[in-house]
């Protein structure tokens, strides 16, 4: 009886390892490679949506850290991961100097928003100067004449303007400062861009969410958010004059407009800030995020993975992408950066 | 034969003694140089981090009040007087609250509600920053914003809504500029001073009643014979009994308003702007270090580590000063 009973246990524990050295098996098997990436922010979101789609599909995983995109740029050129992202494209020079490559992956928008009571979203449209002559502090005013001469027909209140700007570094920052420099002179000698600035006025708030809760809280506020966050938190858009003169509204068509007539075909690795495109409904703060690759990557396997991926999230994560406010890159600047794979990287 | 063999056992039980004596010493030793290596290290990286900024803008660097990273200009003045302000704030209201606390439940709370009372308290200094930071910007600066904060600037500051400067703001120097504000918003140095009082109320509180027990009732019974009110108890035989310790939770507490980052980040306002009013935003070291690591590059990073030295230097500031604080006490009174 004894006897019986310890060999029973026996095989359950055989049974078990069995099981175990099967699962490891099919384990490595279905998840064959597991590619690694780090850095902005902004794309986390679908990074993360894509990585669970094509996860579901392939069995290759996707590990995305947004750590930011300084840190990103700094991760993969320590070759700790396979790919970086940045909302700032690398010049040139030092993507050559470290044998890196670079391309877009998604493009967003980013929008003021307003808080001033009421007035819904987008009754109120500013012009490029005026916009940065409120976070220069020049115009402090609701009911400034420059304000009233863009906005017939609508009433602004006689109330201080509360800029908000982001406190943390941040891409969003730099596409916001990078526009604002391209359209005001003062703003270019002054403040200048980047992912952080020293702004000449305002409160600063943590991340979009922070930016987000502190336009909803203070009256008279004007701050800017990513596309999405304005739409979750039903903040009040506004619009833009662009470029070539017209009046748009921040939305997926005025975005790709932007990416559409950026011209991508003068700038070597796609080394190009498309804020204030020259398309005729373009959205002038529209914003892309860079992949970051080495040319010959150190680990091929992951390599190759990797641009499957990229590859798929393009081509195939065009509707994830749209859901979470994305806008997929146009099909001329995937065309584009599919030669750049096949001319610049060994996969 | 039989006692010189006792003899050798014992010879070599007190050589193994000595030994191990040794041992010991050598392993308490160490465990105190892992403090002094730790904080020697952390110090030395820091300073070492902040070479490049300390060399470009040398001793402007403690006086400029730029962080401008569009033109490569750093400065330490504001979150230095950030930092400062909120802690020092928040250690004017935490000290006083925690002292009364730690009285009533020493010396006037009935037996079955102490437990309770200091429960609820070791549950608050449990509680991670991030949800005083979270209840500070959702709740508590609206409703300062709301309520208290037009009260102060109509009542004590020099820009009031409707324009009458009050009798304060007239008469006394400061106060007016103190509380004078057109900002809007909750988020700001007192708001982030109060939050911070909250946040250290527990420590100094847990040490002040701990200490105050162990002062013996035979000194607290013969005033409380000699007609002693439970105030003059307090103030007169338990705190003076009790003093060093006392400091030293107010120290513990000042310590970690100093280095506090996520609750002030939510609820400071994160402007790189310096202003007299305790109404306005400002910022503090380490929820600059906090905002700004993660993007920072060359010149930018160098000056973030150089204010993480700074901020090593401040608290050290701060703790010597609590050292000769002691000291002149102890003179004074004879010991």
């Amino acid at each position: 009886m004894f006897a019986i009973r310890k060999d029973s246990s026996r095989n359950a524990r055989l049974a078990l390892l069995a099981t175990l050295a099967g699962a490891a098996i099919l384990g490595s098997a279905a998840h064959a490679t597991d590619i690694s990436g780090a850095g902005s922010s902004f794309v986390y979101p679908v990074m993360s949506k894509w990585s669970a789609a094509y996860a579901a599909k392939t069995g290759d995983r996707l590990n995305y850290q947004s750590i930011g995109s300084g840190a990103g740029i700094a991760q993969i050129k320590a070759g700790t991961i396979d790919f970086g992202a940045t909302d700032a494209p690398m010049p040139a020079q030092e993507l050559q100097k470290s044998g890196l490559g670079q391309f877009p992956i998604v493009v967003g928008g980013i929008v003021p928003v307003i808080n001033v009571a009421g007035v819904p979203a987008g009754k109120v449209t500013l012009d490029g100067v005026t916009l940065a002559d409120i976070f220069l502090g020049k115009i402090t005013r609701w009911n400034d004449p420059r304000l009233a001469a863009l906005n017939a027909g609508v009433t602004l209140p006689d109330g201080k303007i509360t800029v908000v700007h982001r406190a943390d570094g941040s891409g969003t920052s730099f596409n916001f400062t990078n526009y604002l420099s391209k359209v005001s002179p003062q703003w270019a000698a002054t403040v200048k861009f980047g992912t952080a600035v020293q702004w000449p006025t305002g409160v600063g708030g943590k991340g979009n969410e922070g930016v987000s809760q502190y336009v909803r809280q203070i009256k008279g506020s004007i701050g800017y958010v990513e596309y999405a966050y304005a739409v979750k938190n039903k903040l009040a858009w506004v619009n833009l004059t662009n470029a070539a003169g017209n009046r748009v509204k921040p939305d997926a068509n005025s975005f790709a407009a932007a990416a559409a007539s950026a011209d991508w075909t003068g700038v070597r690795d796609f080394n190009l800030v498309m804020t204030n495109a020259p398309g005729a409904q373009a959205w002038p703060i529209t914003a892309t995020t860079w992949v970051v690759m080495y040319k010959s990557p150190k680990n091929p396997r992951n390599g190759k993975a990797a641009f499957d991926f990229f590859r798929y999230a393009m081509e195939q994560g065009k509707q994830v992408a749209s859901e979470l406010d994305y806008v997929p890159l146009p099909a001329s600047l995937v065309r584009q950066v599919e030669a750049y794979w096949a001319a610049e990287f060994k996969h | 034969m039989n006692v010189a063999a006792a003899t050798i056992v014992l010879d070599q039980r007190s050589l193994r003694d000595a030994r191990h004596e040794r041992l010991f010493r050598w392993l308490l030793r160490g465990c105190a140089l892992i403090v002094l290596v730790s904080l020697l290290g952390a110090a030395g990286a820091t300073l070492w981090g902040g070479r490049e900024a300390f060399a470009t803008f040398g001793w402007r660097f403690l006086v400029s009040d730029a962080g401008d990273p569009g033109n490569d200009l750093y400065g330490a003045l504001v979150p230095v007087y950030g930092t400062l302000a909120t802690s020092f704030i928040a250690l004017l209201i935490a000290a006083p609250v925690s002292f009364g606390i730690a009285v009533y439940l020493s010396e006037v709370a009935p037996a079955w509600l102490r437990t309770p009372v200091a429960a609820a308290i070791d549950l608050l200094a449990g509680i991670p920053s991030i949800i005083y930071g979270m209840w500070g910007l959702f709740i508590f600066a609206p409703f300062f914003a709301e309520h208290i904060k037009p009260w102060l600037t109509s009542n004590l500051g020099n820009q009031p809504d409707d324009g009458k400067l009050s009798w304060v703001a007239e008469h006394v120097p400061f106060v007016g500029r103190l509380f004078g504000s057109d900002y809007p918003f909750g988020a700001s140095i007192l708001v982030a001073g109060m939050v911070l009082a909250v946040m250290i109320l527990p420590f100094i509180s847990a040490v002040m009643r701990e200490v105050f027990q162990t002062v013996p009732t035979r000194l607290k019974e013969s005033a409380y014979a000699l007609g002693s009110s439970t105030w003059e108890v307090s103030w007169d035989i338990v705190l003076p009994y009790t003093r060093s310790a006392v400091i030293g939770g107010i120290f513990l507490g000042l310590g970690r308003a100093l280095g506090e980052t996520m609750a002030v980040t939510f609820v400071l306002g994160n402007a790189m702007t310096l202003s007299a009013s305790l109404l306005d935003p400002g910022t503090s070291i380490a929820s600059t270090i906090a905002n700004q690591f993660s993007e920072a590059a060359g010149l930018q990073k160098s000056a973030l580590m150089a204010l993480a030295f700074l901020l090593f230097v401040v608290t050290f500031f701060v703790l010597l000063v609590a050292r000769l604080m002691l000291r002149r006490l102890a003179r004074r009174e004879g010991r």
